[in-house]
């Protein structure tokens, strides 16, 4: 095989002109190691959500109105207590385990000198059954207290912290709204300061919502909810679920057969793949920038090797009068950019996977670099691409090369 | 065409050089025939010709007109890829600045002809060192050209040049670039391979190296005006227009074909 004889030429060229060589892969180091690590911490952030999703349960629906394009965001119609009773109707509904109200609003909460922001939702016990709640201390809201309207409070970490400055503080009392609430329970620290956290939330019952904290509004005679959450009998009924809810809800939101649905109902699995979907444009986004280094890095690669062959006419010459062929000139400087750029690539994958160990030291930086083989595939065959799409041209022009003015080039 | 027993034969071999509209002849109707064994030395002055003459007969040109064969083959109707194997095969070239790749150890060096003949490794390496013992540098196998003296340079060169046992050794100003006592070290060389069989041809300006040749062909204005060869030298060579020398009429601009030629070959 005459072509792995090019290698042995093709390493003595590039460690002749050892400085320049690195140079010049370093561009494409650069680029293969930013293309990787745009790849992997895209590939972090979908791992990281995946997890986020799964830890809530995937048998959750969440139903919410439609909004109206009044510019205001109102309800078309809005969601009521009315809905709520309807849904939790076994006979109708085989398939949906639970049903759960939410009335939330942002308001501020007080504890002698120390107030804080957060946002207070009126709900029943089973809301932390269905959002798979972690409590650290005390317990969740339980039935009676839902039944009696009891001024019994849940706050998430961050409000316990701001308002007493730890959290072991059941038994505490909370102002909401100017109303004394007892803290019966305090969640676990979510941890993760973005989506699906808690830390800043409080619950409360939703009759004391509804009656006493806020000044909810009615339709048709039933107080309206901003939401409702329903847990579905098992991850395969899920869709069924669905069905079933929305058959009820257009019925008494008195849809015909050809108007839209004035309200939505998103599962755990339409919720991951909206959020899939962003990471995947994040990352696509990410990594044609850092695509770009690498084009430039390829650039780079012509450069240099435009100058080697004009440096080595008197050689390139010379191996023509020996009996070269125009092949062999041109798999000569061919394999040598190749060696170049896949020297470069092998780099760059070993930099960006030292990037993926170090991050997780990193404390609290949201998210993993993991690189995939699929990724380093990919970077090792881009690269040697790289290497024959760049050096084509500067190995043409060696192939060109008249072997008599060649010979007596200065 | 009748094929001719002599290793070299050039018929009317004429090569215009087209810069632009202009045409400038370089050769005008060069006949030459080189035995197998000979010993010949092309002199002229810069500009006569012998350089052009020197690439046609190396097959890196190809002349306008004419024909040539080399053993027997005709060389006009050959692709580039054949033209390259017949450049591998039976020509060997040593050049006037030697023209060794830098940082090469020599039996590198000689194993060139070799890899692009298709040689395996194995073999190649034995040949090349064989090729060096016969220039007299088997202890300099791994010596790199800056190790090198000028005239050890120009023999490995000339050990590149035999290694694939070419019919023809074409050697352009070999002591051009080396001192006389070096210049000399080369010349004995080429003097014991001619004496091995070997054919020479030494394209030079010196006509102390051009005298120790058999035979002495000198060019002047893109045309042969003496060659030695024989007893009865034929002094005078008929152009291709039938016209006695100095068969200056095909060559209206010398000094343009000097020009040229200068341009060309830049020559050192």
């Amino acid at each position: 095989m005459k072509l792995v004889r090019y290698f042995p030429v093709a390493a003595g060229s590039i460690a002749a002109n050892k400085m320049r060589a690195s140079l010049t892969m370093l561009g494409v180091i650069i680029g293969v190691a930013a293309v990787l690590t745009a790849l992997g911490i895209g590939r972090g952030a979908s791992a990281n959500i995946l997890g986020e999703v799964a830890s809530q349960g995937t048998t959750r629906l969440t139903i919410s109105p439609e909004t109206a394009n009044d510019g205001k965001g109102n309800p078309v119609q809005p969601l009521t207590m009315g809905d709520v009773i309807a849904l939790s109707n076994p006979a109708f509904h085989p398939d949906v385990r639970q049903v759960v109200p939410q009335y939330g609003e942002n308001t501020r909460l007080v504890a002698g000198d120390e107030n804080t922001q957060a946002r207070v939702t009126g709900t029943t016990a089973a809301y932390a059954d269905v959002h798979r709640l972690e409590i650290a201390e005390g317990r969740f809201l339980t039935e009676d207290e839902i039944t009696q309207m009891s001024s019994a409070v849940v706050i998430g970490t961050t409000v316990a912290t701001d308002l007493f400055g730890r959290t072991q503080v059941v038994g505490e009392s909370v102002r909401i709204e100017g109303e004394p609430y007892t803290v019966v329970g305090v969640l676990a620290e979510s941890g993760n300061a973005g989506f699906g956290s808690n830390d800043e939330s409080g619950f409360i019952p939703i009759g004391a919502a509804q009656g006493r904290v806020f000044n909810v509004s009615r339709f048709r005679g039933e107080y309206v909810v901003t939401s409702i959450s329903a847990d579905a009998a098992s991850e395969e009924r899920v869709e069924a679920a669905e069905r079933q809810i929305e058959q009820t809800l257009r019925l008494r939101h008195g849809l015909g057969a050809d108007d839209d649905s004035d309200f939505s109902i998103s599962t755990q699995a339409s919720l991951l793949d909206t959020l899939n979907s962003i990471t995947s444009t994040l990352t696509l986004m990410l990594s044609s920038i850092a695509a770009i280094s690498l084009l430039v890095g390829g650039i780079g690669i012509m450069n240099i090797m435009l100058v080697s062959v004009t440096e080595r006419t008197r050689e390139i010459g010379l191996r023509k009068a020996l009996g070269a062929h125009t092949s062999d000139v041109l798999l000569q400087f061919l394999v040598e950019s190749l060696v170049l750029t896949f020297l470069g690539g092998l780099i760059g994958i070993a930099i960006s996977y030292g990037v993926a160990l170090l991050v997780p030291r990193i404390p609290s930086f949201p998210v993993n670099v993991l690189i995939g083989i699929d990724a380093l595939i990919m970077a090792l065959g881009v690269s040697a691409g790289c290497g024959v799409i760049f050096g084509l041209y500067p190995a043409m022009r060696a192939t060109r090369l008249n072997p008599i003015e060649a010979l007596r080039y200065e | 065409m009748t094929i001719s027993s002599a290793l070299i034969d050039m018929k009317e071999i004429t090569k215009i050089y087209q810069m632009g509209e202009t045409s400038l002849p370089a050769l005008a109707g060069v006949s030459l025939s080189i035995d197998e064994g000979e010993y010949v030395a092309i002199v002229g002055a810069s500009g006569s010709g012998k350089s052009t003459l020197m690439n046609i007969i190396g097959l890196l040109d190809r002349p306008t007109d004419g024909v040539y064969q080399i053993r027997g083959q005709r060389a006009d109707d050959l692709t580039g890829r054949q033209l390259a194997d017949l450049r591998n095969r039976e020509i060997g070239f040593v050049f006037q600045r030697f023209n060794l790749l830098a940082r090469a150890p020599a039996w590198r060096q000689v194993e060139l002809p070799l890899f692009y003949a298709g040689v395996a490794r194995s073999a190649s390496r034995q040949h090349a060192l064989d090729a060096l013992a016969q220039v007299g540098l088997a202890d300099r196998a791994d010596h790199k050209p800056e190790e090198l003296s000028g005239g050890q340079q120009q023999r490995v060169a000339i050990a590149r040049a035999l290694v694939n046992r070419p019919s023809l050794l074409l050697a352009d100003e070999p002591t051009g670039a080396l001192d006389t006592r070096t210049g000399e070290e080369v010349m004995a060389l080429f003097e014991k391979l001619h004496t091995e069989g070997l054919t020479l041809v030494i394209i030079t300006h010196d006509q102390e190296v051009a005298d120790r040749a058999r035979r002495v062909i000198t060019m002047r204005d893109g045309a042969i005006i003496s060659d030695s060869r024989g007893a009865a030298t034929v002094a005078v060579h008929r152009g291709s227009n039938g016209l006695r020398e100095p068969a200056l009429a095909p060559l209206p601009r010398p000094a343009a074909i000097e020009q040229i030629e200068e341009k060309v070959y830049e020559a050192g």
